[in-house]
């Protein structure tokens, strides 16, 4: 299998029906993606297949063969940070942060799609993905100031 | 009544016996022998470095303390605690939380005392090394200020290390063969099923585990041994029957008395008499329990996932009879944990496979593990039975509490004849702490009651609440509420569908306000909720606000939701897909109000803003249906 993870292309030799997040945390060592449920009910484990936002605890490895994966690490090129990720900081979206990742690349998909959301369209958009400190007054805070700031442009360090 | 408020942490037997195997027993043995010939490890142990503080070339300060960090914000507030004393900024300062080896054994976080215990002492190390007294609260210029979580930039990138993410070279992946159901007890496993020679197996007096390159290969590994295992299953009440058992099954209570209760029923005006009840919640973090366990030159390190990481070293200690020398407990950080973190299960498997394996071992329970194995909030049961007199002054009181807990069983209310008691309970699931654990439950029953005696009395139940306060600090909540909610006129309005709750806890004072309106899909909505909440000086405000709004939105859950059901031994919803949790839709409008009180000593805010959520909403929605709901959640089917 051949895998294009964060812009480089890897050969994989796995089994096939593994997780999707068990190569990236256990093969590759990116372990910025979250296991939360393995039932695709949280969205911790949310990662980019070409662009589009899946849950890689139910995505099997195969499924992924010639297609291209972005994770929280490669949102953002060396120290810089994505203006979603820079929008989290700013909100203080934050408590234990374990769901961050997988709101940031939710969030990313859907300002991709829509760039400028109702707060009806965030909700329905990041509503499968559970955050347990219950942070969600500041989740939805740091979707807004990522909508509204410039589109497309990395935040210097 | 003494106060016992982590009764349920003290009670249990450790997880595991293990045998071991023979070679292990020599080594212990020996080990032992050599303890006691020389005291070399006690000199060791003395002179081990357990400071507060240490002091950097460049100038930076790392702060040292047993707590650990959740996301409660632990080790930003003990860095700021720190940099107000030495007058330094935030950036100057580290905190370095939850290494046994490193840390002092400052005790499990729990009971939100990190602020009123391990802050002041933080702050007196380094108003010490100043060679000052300690800031007084009004000439603060760090604390009472906001600050962004110190890990946050690490949060945001995917690069925070949690337990579950902790890499060793050559490190296996391990699963754990769990019991089909409750109390069911191992007759036998076949592990020659089993014909990868690559897999690590434990079998050890009823522990069986799999240790494997990959984790897949694990859980596959442990389904093949899980559908070869005999099992003996025992008995087990379903949830149906929950509060039955908790009422027959009950021993003689713990009672406090005070005035005479008797004669204060015989001459009452009115009395009012409820049963109210609240089922088993769990804690679900997002990061279930995880460990890596590592074991080098005789000495075990363990990375995990805990509330408690001294309590997990003894823990190991005794299952693998080892010094305190020889085992190290790192918390780095976990994926939540709201009272549901206390023990050190999965430290001891993974430990366990390490030294079967003779390589690092990472082990995580999966999401139905953690539902099925952790420990739940304890179910409750409330029989309340209370007296008015003409005035519509309360006279009497009696509160019996089953299976809850203690914290929060006293009523705060001026009632001249009261009888308060506690009764244990069998306690069908494993329950344990949780965020305010019996403060929430005790104070949803009270509160209930409460409203229900108002409405009795004929008195606006903000108006029968300060009628019968004298604590000042609660009185205070109470009116900032009200006041800002606007609940005098808003009460006016015909058919609003109003509910106020107040209440203290771990020396924290909070009210709320709600308000509620049918809803066609969910029988009702939230149109919003006010909270006003009081715990001394404010030493984070942002964080503190977080805290409150995170309280609140999880309290939705417990009092709208959850609930965990079980039959024959086996939970029937234990499962993200089958168990609902509060999620963004869920957030209704929010108005909270905080109170800061530098003339005021501060105290944790983690727990308290929960408890006065589920009475407020339960007034609401008895008000909107017209009918008292008296059990939670109050949207069960």
């Amino acid at each position: 299998m051949t895998v294009t993870i964060n812009g480089q292309a890897h050969q994989l030799t796995t089994a096939p029906d593994r997780p999707l997040l068990d190569v990236l945390r256990e093969d590759l060592g990116l372990t910025g993606t979250k296991y939360g449920c393995g039932e695709g009910q949280c969205r911790a484990c949310t990662v980019l297949l070409n662009g589009k936002p899946v849950t890689s605890c139910l995505t099997p490895v195969r499924l992924a063969d010639g297609k291209s994966v972005t994770t929280i690490e490669g949102l953002a090129p060396g120290d810089r940070l994505h203006r979603v990720q820079q929008a989290f900081l700013d909100a203080e979206a934050m408590q234990c942060g374990y769901c961050v990742p997988g709101m940031i690349l939710r969030t990313v998909s859907l300002l991709e799609a829509t760039p400028h959301p109702t707060d009806a369209q965030i909700i329905d958009a990041l509503n499968g993905n559970l955050c347990r400190c219950c942070g969600y007054v500041r989740i939805l805070d740091a979707v807004r100031r990522a909508a509204q700031q410039e589109g497309g442009r990395p935040h210097a360090e | 009544m003494p106060n016992e408020p982590e009764r349920y942490e003290l009670f249990e037997a450790p997880p595991y016996q293990f045998q071991l195997n023979r070679r292990d027993f020599l080594e212990v043995a020996g080990f032992v022998i050599c303890l006691t010939a020389t005291p070399l490890l006690d000199a060791q142990t003395a002179a081990k470095p357990r400071a507060r503080l240490a002091f950097a070339a460049d100038g930076t300060v790392t702060v040292f303390a047993g707590k650990v960090e959740v996301g409660q914000g632990a080790a930003t507030e003990l860095a700021m605690a720190v940099a107000e004393e030495l007058r330094l900024p935030v950036s100057k300062v580290r905190a370095v939380l939850g290494d046994t080896d490193l840390c002092p054994n400052d005790g499990i976080t729990a009971g939100s005392r990190t602020t009123p215990a391990t802050v002041p002492e933080a702050r007196k190390a380094a108003a010490a090394h100043r060679g000052g007294e300690l800031s007084p609260p009004p000439a603060w210029k760090t604390l009472g200020q906001s600050h962004p979580a110190q890990n946050a930039r690490a949060i945001v990138t995917g690069r925070h290390q949690y337990p579950s993410d902790i890499r060793r070279p050559g490190m296996l992946y391990a699963a754990v063969l769990r019991p089909p159901s409750f109390g069911a007890k191992l007759l036998s496993i076949d592990p020659s099923v089993l014909k990868d020679k690559s897999l690590t197996v434990v079998n050890d007096n009823g522990f069986v585990a799999v240790a494997a390159p990959t984790s897949f290969a694990a859980r596959q590994a442990v389904a093949t041994l899980a559908a070869a295992a005999r099992w003996e299953t025992k008995p087990h009440p379903a949830s149906a029957d929950l509060f039955r058992v908790l009422k027959e099954t009950a021993t003689n209570p713990r009672e406090n008395k005070r005035g005479d209760l008797a004669p204060a029923f015989a001459a009452a005006s009115k009395q009012s008499r409820g049963t109210y009840q609240t089922p088993y919640i769990q804690h679900a973090p997002m990061e279930p329990r995880a460990a890596v366990a590592e074991w080098l030159d005789g000495k075990l390190t363990v990375w995990t996932g805990t509330q408690n990481p001294f309590g997990v070293q003894q823990q190991l200690q005794q299952a693998f009879r080892l010094s305190a020398e020889q085992v190290r407990v790192i918390e780095p950080g976990s994926g939540g944990g709201f009272g549901g973190k206390h023990t050190g299960e999965v430290a001891i498997e993974a430990a366990r496979l390490a030294k079967e394996a003779g390589k690092p071992v990472h082990l995580r329970w999966t999401r139905a593990e953690e539902f099925a194995w952790a420990y739940c909030r304890p179910a409750g049961l409330w029989e309340i039975q209370a007296a008015l007199d003409a005035n519509g002054r309360l006279t009497a009181w009696d509160f019996a509490s089953y299976n809850a807990g203690t914290a929060g069983l006293e009523s705060p209310y001026r009632i001249p004849n009261t009888r308060t008691r506690f009764f244990r309970s069998d306690s069908p699931l494993r329950e344990g702490s949780y965020r305010g654990i019996a403060a929430t439950t005790n104070n949803f029953a009270r509160e209930c009651a409460m409203d229900e005696l108002a409405a009795l009395a004929g008195q606006d139940p903000l108006d029968f609440r300060l009628a019968h306060l004298d604590n000042p600090r609660l009185r205070d909540v109470l009116v900032a509420v009200a006041e800002k909610f606007n609940w005098k006129s808003r009460r006016q309005k015909p058919g609003a569908a109003l509910g106020i709750a107040a209440g203290f806890e771990k020396g924290s004072y909070v009210a709320a306000c709600v308000e509620v309106a049918k809803d066609a899909k969910s029988g009702f909505a939230i149109r919003d909720f006010h909270m006003a909440y009081e715990c001394g000086a404010i030493l984070n405000p942002s964080n503190l606000r977080a805290q409150v709004e995170g309280a609140i939105i999880q309290g939705l859950g417990g009092a709208l939701m959850e609930s965990i059901e079980f039959v024959n031994g086996r939970l029937t919803n234990g499962s993200f897909t089958a168990y609902r949790l509060p999620r963004l839709r869920d957030v209704p409008p929010l108005t909270i109000t905080l109170l800061d009180r530098k003339d005021l000593p501060s105290v944790g805010a983690g727990e308290t803003p929960i408890i006065v959520v589920a009475p407020a909403l339960a007034a609401a929605v008895s008000a909107l249906t017209g009918q008292r709901r008296r059990s939670l959640p109050l949207r069960s089917a």
